[in-house]
């Protein structure tokens, strides 16, 4: 295997649980909810997505309870956000925060223990064609899934009348309920959706990037996730070039440090941080006078009766 | 039947003063399902997390130590929060706080310099702090780049500079490769209030600043313009504040007491300058900053509720077996009760029998 496949295909294993996390957040985000929770249940995803498939040996229940795990964590956010009016921003820090401290008390039994990692798609004569055959047809069930959730998210916003509606509660909630759509049961849908794929990215690190479980194993990949986000303008296909490029960072940084060049292990360590501020930045600023893209509504707390 | 929020004709100073209250109440009833889950005795449980740390001097000591950083830094956050601008980034300004202030001590350790060593380091901390916040706040002001964002991933890269100076060129000779630096000359440690136990001058710092943002937020323009500018822009753009402007003064004050409170911790208890050194303050903070109501005197009351989970949590997981992270399952949860009671200062919940009927009628105004 030539050292560019190599990297390739790590670069789309590190790209992935970002892919997953921030295509549930896009859709989320125009419904018009900032849940800034993702990191939380990402990494709640991770511990109950181990637990799952510690216990049966199945990467698929580990996936499931990892999605399962993030609906549930996402379900308290909804409560609070949707049903109670609370501050977006404040629900969404305490969502962190709680499932960083529940995934550090669910995963402490499991640290230290290994599971089968889950296994990759083989095709007998496709997956053997030079360079292009591993990497097509030889990842595993995530990668594929997270490409076409992508496409599926695509096609959801701007083929289907579902994905219109979702866009103008996310744009407008008042019009939108004036019209007589249910804003706060769409958004509650949204906002599942969005905790589900969180869940799932953060369940995809113990079960596919590495065959193990560490406290604190998404290392801020959530914070990432909601700034490729901002950096995809809200649009699905940039949201998918945004994340294999931030895969790409983590992994070059991670081959400059085999390598040695005498630059600090710390400072390549702290690139794809560094990366995520300076991007956004240059997003920022060259929207500037455009007018900010972002869903009108983002954020903007709804009580049905004004 | 359904249940629906409605809008108070005004805010209900009933529940203003009950909703913290209430919040810890339900915590601790919440918490004590989690006990019984892990099978342990709930009312053993909660008295080992709240009750004992209360009884011995030397715990109350190390709650006031807790509480010295938590109180400082919530403070700085609950000026950003009222102008409604979002420092996340806390614990990286704690952290290079304690960075910058420490490069003094290390570049004075062993030689003979006099007392102006802490003083010095104290400011230098404050500085670091406050310049790390402009971070993300000049990223705000001038780009326009989401502060949320930018000052949380500056927390990494605060952690990985501390990690690369104490594990590189500030490490302890004498360390036995320890990622340490050398313990700090007498004349760079904050000295301690009592001949025993680890309270020392920062907390009588946490309580001078307690007192000036109490004054600052009660009795001056700039107060009046924070809470003006956080509860109604548009009114403050035409009183003619500049939002801008608010944004850099609230980052560059939150920087600097988070930074002087990074300092005092490596200065003070901790004596080094080390990995690890915050379980996590600058997060906590924002818990201690809602808990408060945003107000100084209550963020003081706070701090030194959340430090005493530090310490119960501490005492739990030696006397129980209680696994450490339940201190931050509580915290998390707390800060969920928080908000939601907090909701109900503005909002009633209201059963109503006909959800149809209910919501036209709202959207007539006729209910």
């Amino acid at each position: 295997m030539g050292l560019l496949e190599a990297i390739i295909i790590s670069v789309i294993a590190a790209s992935t649980p970002l892919l997953l996390a921030a295509a549930g957040e896009l859709v989320v985000e125009r419904s018009g909810v900032l849940n800034l929770g993702t990191e939380g249940m990402m990494i709640m995803g991770a511990a109950c997505g181990f637990a799952g498939a510690y216990f049966t040996g199945s990467t698929l229940v580990g996936a499931l309870c990892g999605i399962a795990a993030g609906a549930a964590l996402s379900l308290v956010f909804a409560a609070l956000t949707l049903g109670l009016a609370v501050n977006q921003v404040a629900a969404g820090l305490a969502l962190t925060i709680l499932g960083i401290g529940l995934s550090g008390l669910i995963g402490a039994g499991f640290v230290g223990e290994k599971i089968t990692p889950a296994p990759h798609l083989y095709l007998p004569v496709l997956t053997g064609i030079p360079f292009i055959g591993k990497i097509l047809f030889g990842q595993d069930g995530f990668v594929y899934f997270s490409v076409a959730l992508v496409v599926a998210i695509w096609w959801f916003l701007y083929r289907t009348r579902a994905g219109l509606i979702l866009r103008a509660v996310g744009d407008s909630h008042t019009s939108a309920h004036a019209l007589g759509y249910p804003v706060l049961k769409i958004r509650l849908l949204a906002v599942l959706f969005g905790g589900g794929c969180a869940g799932l990215g953060g369940a995809f690190l113990p079960l596919a990037y590495t065959p193990f479980f560490i406290p604190g194993m998404t290392a801020g990949r959530g914070w990432i996730a909601l700034a490729l986000v901002v950096f995809s303008s809200w649009l699905p296909g940039r949201l998918a070039a945004g994340a294999y490029l931030f895969g790409a960072v983590t992994i070059l940084q991670l081959h400059a440090q085999a390598f040695g060049l005498g630059i600090p292990s710390q400072l390549m360590t702290a690139l794809p941080y560094l990366a995520t501020v300076i991007v956004l930045v240059l997003i920022s600023r060259a929207r500037g006078s455009a007018g900010s893209v972002a869903p009108a509504s983002l954020g903007v707390v709804f009580v049905p009766d004004r | 039947m359904q249940l629906v929020l409605e809008r108070r004709a005004e805010r209900s100073t009933k529940i203003a003063i009950l909703s913290p209250l209430l919040a810890i109440a339900f915590t601790l009833a919440t918490m004590s399902l989690l006990f019984a889950i892990l099978g342990k005795n709930p009312i053993m449980a909660l008295y080992v997390y709240f009750i004992e740390p209360l009884t011995d001097s030397f715990t109350l000591m190390e709650i006031a130590v807790k509480a010295t950083p938590l109180v400082m830094i919530a403070i700085g956050l609950s000026l950003c929060y009222l102008a409604n601008v979002w420092n996340i980034g806390a614990e990286g300004q704690f952290i290079m706080g304690a960075v910058c202030g420490s490069y003094l001590a290390v570049v004075t350790n062993g030689t003979d310099a006099g007392p102006w060593v802490l003083p010095v380091m104290l400011v230098m901390g404050a500085l670091g702090g406050a310049l790390w916040a402009m971070i993300p706040a000049i990223c705000k002001v001038r780009y326009g780049a989401n502060e949320i964002l930018t000052s949380l991933m500056l927390v990494y890269v605060a952690d990985l500079i501390m990690d690369y100076l104490v594990r590189g060129p500030w490490r302890d000779p004498q360390g036995m490769n320890f990622p340490t630096t050398a313990s700090f000359d007498p004349v760079a440690t904050v000295p301690t209030l009592f001949e025993t136990g680890r309270i020392h001058w920062g907390a009588l710092v946490a309580l001078i600043v307690v007192a000036l943002a109490t004054v600052m937020l009660g009795r001056t323009i700039k107060g009046f313009e924070i809470r003006v500018v956080g509860a109604a822009p548009r009114a403050a753009r035409f009183a003619g504040f500049n939002s801008k402007r608010l944004v850099i003064f609230t980052f560059a004050v939150s920087g600097a007491l988070a930074g002087l409170a990074g300092i005092i911790e490596v200065a003070g208890p901790v004596g080094v300058l080390q990995p690890g050194i915050s379980p996590g303050y600058g997060f906590t903070a924002i818990i201690v900053a809602f808990l408060g109501r945003l107000n100084p005197v209550g963020i003081l009351i706070a701090g030194l509720f959340l430090a005493l989970t530090f310490i119960g949590g501490e005492g739990a997981q030696i006397s129980m077996k209680i696994p450490l992270d339940l201190t931050k399952v509580f915290q998390g949860i707390l800060l969920f009760y928080v908000l939601a009671c907090d909701s109900l200062i503005l909002y009633r919940i209201r059963l109503i029998a006909s959800p149809k009927k209910a919501s036209q009628g709202n959207v007539h105004g006729t209910a």
